[in-house]
């Protein structure tokens, strides 16, 4: 749910990384915080446990500038990817306006993958939002390793409506700005309709 | 829920209003840090010693706590807790739901008390809920106007955010 401050004519608007577990949603969250300058970051707040497993959100601020005289702002969020956090992750998508999924193209989590689709059509659901008009982007991650699926074979399987569909090898950051913008713009322009 | 499932909108007027009522708060309670944050984690209204705190931060985590407690809250059977109050060594925070859907923080020290906290932040929680329905009312009034400073934006508008 954007936020719209007239009196300091700033908007700010919530972004959420959602995917299995190790499937990199805060790795895309440590590149872009390494590769944008101090003055449009934040902090990277990391809440994890000991072995840097996401425990409850990674989150980090983003000022890309201004529109239209209004200064922007993302919230970007990731959520804790392993099964048994559930009840987090849905707290997570409360007031979301636009949603990456992070797939792993590994061949051994397309299960994984498909698993955390469902849960993401159902948390959404329960947050009153509907994948099908949620700005959202599709990131198939890990491009680099062996044994991954074919990109047309991901497609199939994962694009639930033509959303906009990127390669991505995230510690190197490819795919990750481009993913980030795809899914900045759905939501900016999601904006100009109400 | 027509109000918590809107996008919220301030125009200066009420930011004033909230703003004004933050800084009594702050003076009342003898507080440190006082602040407005709505349950999605976003930034309203602050006031007080905010150079030395990470503000955007605190506004995540503390939505990022209420959040948690909500959920806890669910679980047993209850409708929320509306008030949270973590005790440290040397600073205190003091977090009260605010009209279903913000968050009023107060960070103080020993130089206020829980007491005095709570009592000053039950007065400004009923201001604070005043300008909410105010600004609900204004929502449903004025439909969708003014129109959005984002209606016409253009794919150049969001390309420019880009371009570093």
């Amino acid at each position: 749910m954007s936020f719209i401050n007239y009196a300091s004519r700033e908007i700010n608007c919530k972004i959420v990384y959602y995917g299995p577990g190790l499937g990199g949603k805060t790795t895309n969250l440590q590149f872009i915080y390494e590769r944008t300058s101090p003055s449009n970051k934040g902090q990277l707040i990391s809440l994890a446990t000991e072995t840097d497993r996401t425990l409850f959100f990674d989150f980090l601020p983003l000022d890309l500038g201004t529109v239209r005289g209004f200064r922007t702002r993302f919230h970007l969020y990731t959520v804790p990817g392993q099964v048994f956090y559930d009840a987090s992750r849905k707290l997570i998508l409360k007031g979301v306006d636009g949603v990456i999924m992070v797939a792993d193209s590994q061949e051994m989590r397309m299960d994984a993958n498909l698993e955390a689709l469902d849960n993401l059509k159902i948390n959404l659901h329960e947050n009153g939002f509907d994948l099908a008009t949620i700005p959202y982007a599709l990131q198939l991650n890990k491009r680099d390793l062996p044994n991954i699926v074919s990109f047309d074979e991901m497609h199939k399987q994962l694009n639930v409506k033509g959303e906009p569909t990127f390669e991505a090898v995230a510690p190197k950051g490819a795919g990750v700005f481009e993913t980030l913008k795809a899914v900045a713009k759905l939501v900016l322009q999601d904006l100009s309709k109400k | 829920m027509m109000l918590l499932g809107t996008n919220l909108v301030m125009y200066e007027e009420e930011f004033q209003r909230i703003s004004s009522v933050l800084a009594r708060l702050w003076v009342d309670a003898n507080a440190k840090i006082v602040f407005l944050v709505d349950k999605n984690g976003q930034q309203i209204a602050a006031k007080g010693d905010l150079e030395k705190v990470d503000a955007t931060s605190l506004a995540s985590l503390t939505a990022g706590n209420v959040a948690a407690t909500d959920g806890l809250a669910k679980l047993i059977g209850e409708k929320e807790f509306s008030i949270l109050f973590h005790e440290g060594e040397r600073d205190n925070i003091h977090i009260s739901i605010v009209g279903q859907r913000l968050i009023l923080v107060v960070i103080f020290d020993e130089r206020s008390s829980l007491g005095l906290v709570r009592l000053r932040v039950r007065k400004a929680a009923a201001e604070l809920e005043d300008v909410l329905s105010q600004m609900a009312e204004k929502a449903s009034q004025e439909g969708q106007a003014p129109a959005s400073p984002f209606a016409e934006i253009t794919d150049d508008d969001i390309d420019a955010l880009f371009s570093e």
